[in-house]
C-alpha cells in the first residue's frame, strides 16, 4: 500500500485516459442508435411501390382525375385552351414561388397538368373544380389559394403544388414515379 | 395545536424486517402521511392529485384497451368499433379512456392556471414548474397519438396536418417528416409507431409526475397567501386532512367525469372521427381536439408557414423563462392589484383563442386570432415583465398562521 502511495501520479495523464475512453464509449453508443433511428425511415416494401401507370384516355379538356401514388393523391387535369390562356399570362412578379406554366407540364403537353394533391402548407388535399379564389384549388385546412397552375396565389402556404417525376409513356398513359 | 401533530410511524415484526431493508413505509410516512403542507389551501391546490388519478384511470383504461384493439391501417377502425359493439363493457372503457384524456387536460389546465395566479412558478420552485411542462408536452404528444389510433378522417389528417409541421424546419424537414411517417404518407408505419409510442408514452409520464413531486416536497406546497412556511404552526400534515380535502374534489370530478361518460360520450369528440380514414379526401374543416385548439389558433394567426410553427411551439417553450420574467417578488395575484386583471385578460384571452382555433381560418378570425395572439405574447414578454414597476402590493400576512386565522 504504503509503496504505491508514495509513487508520484501525474493527474494529467489519469485525465486524459479518462477523457479519451469516455469520448470513444461516448461515440460508440452514439452509432448504436442510428440502425435505431433509421429502422423509421421508409422500408424496402414501401420504397418499392415508388411508380405507377395512369390511363388518362378518358379526360376531356376541363376534366380532372385524381389518383393515388405512394398515398398521396395526385391530380391530373386536362385544362381548356381558356385556363391554359389564363396560366400563362401571369406576371411572374405576382407569385409568391414564381415559375412559369410551361416550366411545370412537358411540351407538347402542355394542356395536362399533374401536380401532387398536397397543400404545400400542411399536408391537405385541396378541393379542386374551379374553387378558390383563383378558379382552381382551394385549400380549406388553412386557406390556401392555387391557380390553374398549381401554383400558390395566397394563404400560408409557401409552394407551388409540387410535380411529381413522371412521363408520358403514349398519348394515352402516363407514368408517375 | 397537538392534535395537528403527527403520529410516529409505528412498525410491526414484518413490517419493521421489510422497512430496514427496503425503507417503503417510511418514504410513504414522509412524503404522504408526514409531509407538512400549509393549512391555509383551498380548493385551487386540489387539481393536483386530480391530474395524478386522471392519468391513473387512462393508463388502466388503456391497457385494456390494447387488449383488443388491432394497430394495422387496415384494421385499426374495425377493432374500435369491435371494442364498441362486441367487447363486454368496451364501450364503457372506451368512452372512459376518450372522455378522461378531455378530463386529464381540464384538470391539468386548472392546475397550471392556478400556477400562474398563485406565482407557483418561482423561486424556489422553479424546477418543479419546469417539470409540469415536460409533462404537459408528453401529455399533448401522448393525446395527439392516441387520437390518430381509431384512424377515421380526423385521426388522418390531424395526424398529416401535425407531423407536417416539421416540414416547415429549413433543409431536413421533408427527411424529418419522411422519417416520422416511415413512409411517404401518414399510412400504416406511422399508425404502428404511434401505438407503441403512445403505450410508452404515459409511464414516462409517471415518471416526470415523480420528479415533479420530489422537487415540490424539497420547498414544501406553495399555498393561496404567497407567504412561505415559517413554523410548524403553519402547517399540518397531509393526511388525513389534505387526502380528505382531495377526495371531496375528487367527488365532484368523478361526477363531471360520469356526466360525460354516460350522457355526453361524443360531445368532445368530433363526428368526422367515426368515419375511415381516406388518403384522397380531406375533410372540409379539420379542427384539433379541443385541448389543443388556442394553440392552433396561434399557429393559424401567423400567414407564414415557418413562423406559424415557431409561434406555436414558442406560446409553450416561453413558460420555461416565465421564473425570470415575471419580475415581481410577491407570490400571489391576490396581493397583486394590477396583476391580479392582466391576469383575468390573460385567462379570457386564452379561452378567445380556443374559440378562434375551431373557427374557418378566414376573415375576421384570423385578424381575431392575431389580436389575441399578441396579447398571448405580450402578457409574457411585456407586461409581467414590466407591472412590479408601477404596481404597489398589497399589505401581506405576516404568517400562513395569520392568513389563515383572518380567514376562520
Amino acid at each position: 500500500m504504503s509503496k504505491t502511495k508514495d509513487k508520484v501520479v501525474d493527474p494529467k495523464k489519469r485525465d486524459f485516459m479518462v477523457l479519451t475512453a469516455s469520448a470513444v464509449a461516448g461515440v460508440g453508443a452514439a452509432a448504436t442508435a442510428v440502425p435505431f433511428i433509421h429502422s423509421m425511415n421508409p422500408a424496402k416494401d414501401v420504397q418499392a411501390l415508388a411508380s405507377i401507370e395512369v390511363d388518362i384516355s378518358g379526360l376531356e379538356p376541363g376534366d380532372e382525375m385524381k389518383v393515388k401514388w405512394r398515398g398521396k393523391p395526385v391530380f391530373i387535369k386536362r385544362r381548356t385552351s381558356d385556363e391554359l390562356k389564363e396560366a400563362r399570362e401571369v406576371e411572374l412578379s405576382d407569385l409568391p414561388d414564381p415559375e412559369t406554366d410551361d416550366q411545370r407540364v412537358k411540351k407538347g403537353k402542355e394542356e395536362y397538368l399533374v401536380v401532387l394533391g398536397v397543400c404545400t402548407h400542411l399536408g391537405c388535399v385541396p378541393l379542386g373544380k374551379g374553387s378558390g379564389e383563383y378558379g382552381a384549388w382551394f385549400c380549406p385546412c388553412h386557406g390556401s389559394h392555387y391557380d390553374i397552375s398549381g401554383r400558390i396565389r395566397k394563404g400560408p402556404a409557401p409552394k407551388n403544388l409540387l410535380v411529381p417525376e413522371y412521363s408520358f409513356v403514349s398519348d394515352k398513359v402516363i407514368k408517375i414515379g | 395545536m397537538a392534535s395537528h401533530d403527527i403520529k410516529p410511524l409505528k412498525l410491526g415484526p414484518v413490517t419493521s424486517w421489510i422497512d430496514e431493508r427496503f425503507p417503503v413505509f417510511t418514504y410513504v410516512y414522509e412524503h404522504l402521511a408526514q409531509y407538512r403542507t400549509p393549512k391555509n389551501l383551498s380548493y385551487f391546490w386540489s387539481f393536483g392529485s386530480l391530474a395524478g388519478i386522471a392519468l391513473v384511470i387512462q393508463i388502466i383504461t388503456g391497457i385494456f384497451l390494447a387488449m383488443h384493439y388491432t394497430p394495422h391501417a387496415d384494421h385499426a377502425f374495425d377493432s374500435v368499433e369491435h371494442i364498441m359493439r362486441d367487447v363486454n363493457y368496451g364501450w364503457l372503457i372506451r368512452y372512459i379512456h376518450a372522455v378522461g384524456a378531455s378530463m386529464f387536460f381540464v384538470v391539468v389546465y386548472a392546475h397550471i392556471a392556478r400556477g400562474l395566479f398563485f406565482g407557483s412558478y418561482k423561486k424556489p420552485r422553479e424546477i418543479v414548474w419546469f417539470f409540469g411542462i415536460f409533462i404537459f408536452l408528453a401529455m399533448m404528444a401522448t393525446a395527439f397519438m392516441g387520437y390518430v389510433l381509431p384512424w377515421g378522417q380526423m385521426s388522418f389528417w390531424g395526424a398529416t396536418v401535425i407531423t407536417n409541421l416539421f416540414s416547415a424546419i429549413p433543409l431536413v424537414g421533408e427527411s424529418i417528416v419522411t422519417w416520422l411517417w416511415g413512409g411517404y404518407s401518414v399510412d400504416n408505419p406511422t399508425l404502428n409507431r404511434f401505438f407503441a409510442l403512445h403505450y410508452l408514452l404515459p409511464f414516462i409520464i409517471v415518471g416526470l409526475v415523480l420528479i415533479h413531486i420530489i422537487a415540490l416536497h424539497v420547498p414544501g406546497s406553495g399555498n393561496p397567501s404567497g407567504v412561505e412556511v415559517k413554523t410548524e404552526k403553519d402547517t399540518i400534515p397531509f393526511h388525513p386532512y389534505y387526502t380528505v380535502k382531495d377526495m371531496v374534489g375528487l367527488g365532484f370530478f368523478l361526477i363531471i367525469f360520469a356526466y360525460f361518460v354516460f350522457f355526453k360520450p361524443n360531445a368532445l369528440g368530433h363526428p368526422d372521427n367515426y368515419i375511415p380514414a381516406n388518403p384522397l379526401v380531406t375533410p372540409a374543416h379539420i379542427v384539433p381536439e379541443w385541448y389543443f385548439l388556442p394553440f392552433y389558433a396561434i399557429l393559424r394567426a401567423i400567414p407564414d408557414k415557418l413562423g406559424g410553427v415557431i409561434a406555436m411551439f414558442a406560446s409553450i417553450l416561453i413558460l420555461f423563462v416565465l421564473p425570470w420574467l415575471d419580475k415581481s417578488e410577491t407570490k400571489s395575484g391576490y396581493y397583486r392589484p394590477i396583476f391580479k386583471w392582466f391576469y383575468v385578460a390573460f385567462i379570457v384571452n386564452f379561452i378567445i383563442l380556443g374559440y378562434l382555433g375551431a373557427q374557418p381560418a378566414e376573415g375576421i378570425y384570423v385578424i381575431a386570432s392575431r389580436i389575441a395572439t399578441i396579447f398571448y405574447f405580450a402578457y409574457f414578454l411585456f407586461i409581467l415583465p414590466t407591472i412590479n414597476k408601477y404596481e404597489k402590493p398589497l399589505p401581506m400576512p405576516k404568517s400562513i398562521d395569520e392568513h389563515f386565522k383572518a380567514k376562520h
